[in-house]
């Protein structure tokens, strides 16, 4: 049992509970608690230290917005953030209430009369852009991983395309989000027509498009990587028993590849994070980037302490979808290095 | 009747330094049902030769003609390396050779000869080199072979296990009798399991003679006769020893 749930907590990242596991199994305690407070108690007394150093340095810093927030400032701001969110809520559901009532009143009036029904109008709170913000990440996300799979897989298989391509992956991976976003503005504006009923906005399809093009390339080159590298030993094996070429695929290369594939992703989600910000910002999305670039803009006392709470935000999103892609990347792994 | 004919076979050196001829003028006929010893010193290309028949090499002048045969054969392959798919459990492993043509029971009974029906849903890291073998045995034969090629599949075993691989095949072999070409240098071990014993020589790979094993099946796991007629051998070939 217990070595189960130990298992799962490596599996899944969360290494920090292995040894409260193992003192509640009746291990040694003292030899576990050092473990724990190795590595729990060292990263716990090295964000103390830093936020000391920043509470101590913040206030010495002036800007024209007044001085840099502390660690307890930035957390009123948060605090502020989600009442704000609240209320906001609260406000909806009053006026989705409200309009219940008001279509049944109508009804009642005039069985026949058609009821206007108008969605709610009201600002997008921090945690709508966070949530937009993680939408449009996984759909451009999404987009790189469907056209580099394949894309690396068959550079994996034919040295000849490998060649043809290398020198564009090679000239296009260190392309800034920045750099793409005008041309993927216009091309958009272009191809795509928004009306009252359109399912996307023109700037989540911009920034999704550009969060595409940015981090489609990890995914790519380690996919090419993985699939090169399988093992010949194997490929005969699929040879001699005569399996057809997608049964090869499916079959022995993918699942070869596929902890080569995994890393990459991860990679891609990455970077598909940090550029998301950027594309965000400029495309005028309704996310985080926008809400960093909006605060900026509006320059109030809280601006700061705002933009302080969105980098924290961004920091710690990231470091979650990160733990999610390794514990897929291990469960994936399955068989092989574990 | 299975006719194995090489004319010429080069091999890129190792240093790219040029080519050197792998195998010349190799002609070997194989009869239906026969088991073939292939006996020669390591490196003498008898691998290479493997490859060829079982169309993983090309690259080489001659023909390897399946008579009576229009469509492409069946060939199984046991390799040195049990090569199986970590990924996939004992019972995919051997799924994936019949890629649902063969029936689940086809797979019970194999697993049941080779006595590894409570490990089917292993996965290969957890088995040992000799279970691996056999696994690699059962998904050669599920494949009902025109041809059954083996690359000396009790290599780096211990006596024991190597016996007891030895055995689970000769069971199988006899419930299933196909034409076998199997690979070895170790000539107690070709006297044991072939009808006829092929002798091979070294750069360029040659048949230097041919040899037809006349103990009967039965006195197969008798050590004094196998060493007896070993003896013999060795007195007409000393380059074996």
């Amino acid at each position: 049992m217990s070595n189960q749930l130990i298992k799962f907590l490596n599996l899944s990242g969360l290494t920090w509970f292995v040894p409260l596991v193992k003192i509640a199994a009746g291990e040694n305690p003292t030899i576990q608690i050092r473990q724990l407070f190795l590595i729990m108690g060292v990263p716990l007394i090295a964000i103390l230290f830093f936020l000391g150093a920043w509470s101590f340095s913040a206030s010495k810093v002036h800007t024209s917005l007044g001085t840099i927030p502390g660690p307890s400032a930035v957390w009123e701001e948060a605090l502020g953030l989600l009442d704000e969110h609240n209320t906001e809520k609260k406000k909806e559901a009053d006026y989705y209430l409200r309009q219940e009532e008001r279509v049944k009143k109508e009804k009642l009036e005039n069985p026949t009369a058609e009821v206007k029904i108008r969605p709610y109008n009201g600002k997008n709170t921090y945690v709508d852009q966070i949530g937009t913000s993680l939408f449009t990440v996984f759909t451009g996300f999404i987009l790189a991983t469907l056209v580099a799979v394949p894309l690396g897989l068959v550079c994996g298989m034919s040295p000849i395309i490998n060649t043809a391509i290398n020198p564009l992956i090679q000239i296009f991976k260190p392309v800034s989000p920045l750099a793409w976003l005008p041309i993927v503005t216009l091309v958009v504006s272009a191809a795509y027509v928004t009306t009252d009923d359109s399912w996307f906005e023109k700037s989540f399809i911009t920034s999704a498009i550009t969060v595409t093009l940015c981090s489609l390339w990890p995914t790519l080159i380690n996919t090419a990587v993985g699939v090169a590298s399988i093992d010949k030993d194997l490929v005969n094996v699929g040879k001699v028993l005569r399996l057809s070429w997608g049964t090869q695929i499916s079959k022995i290369i993918i699942p070869s590849a596929l902890p080569y594939i995994f890393t990459g992703m991860r990679l891609s989600l990455g970077v598909g994070w940090m550029v998301l910000i950027a594309a965000e910002m400029l495309a005028q999305n309704p996310g985080l980037g926008k809400f960093v670039w909006d605060e900026f803009q509006n320059g109030s006392s809280d601006s700061l302490g705002r933009i302080m709470v969105a980098v924290l935000t961004i920091g710690v999103i990231g470091f979650i979808l990160d733990r999610v892609m390794q514990t897929l990347q291990n469960i994936f792994s399955f068989g092989r290095a574990l | 009747m299975i006719n194995i004919n090489i004319k010429r076979k080069l091999y890129l050196a190792k240093n790219r330094a040029g080519q050197h001829l792998a195998i010349a003028d190799f002609n070997l006929t194989l009869h239906s049902e026969e088991f073939v010893c292939l006996v020669g010193p390591s490196g003498c290309g008898k691998t290479t030769l493997l490859n060829i028949i079982a169309d993983l090499d090309s690259d080489f002048e001659g023909s390897i003609d399946f008579k009576q045969r229009q469509n492409t054969p069946n060939i199984g392959y046991i390799f040195q390396n049990p090569r199986l798919l970590p990924w996939r459990t004992v019972r995919q492993n051997i799924e994936l050779a019949i890629d649902g043509k063969a029936s689940s029971d086809n797979i019970d009974s194999l697993l049941e000869t080779m006595q590894l029906s409570q490990f089917q849903h292993v996965y290969p890291e957890r088995l040992s080199l000799g279970m691996s073998r056999r696994v690699a045995i059962i998904r050669a034969f599920a494949i009902n072979p025109d041809l059954l090629l083996m690359d000396e599949p009790f290599v780096s075993l211990d006596a024991a296990t190597a016996r007891q691989v030895k055995n689970s095949l000769l069971a199988l072999w006899s419930q299933r009798p196909h034409t076998v070409l199997f690979v070895t240098h170790d000539l107690r071990e070709a006297i044991t399991l072939a009808d006829r014993i092929v002798i091979l020589t070294a750069a360029p790979m040659k048949i230097m003679s041919e040899i037809a094993v006349t103990i009967p099946r039965t006195d197969r796991d008798n050590e004094q006769i196998i060493e007896t007629f070993r003896q013999q051998v060795l007195l007409n070939y000393p380059e074996l020893k």
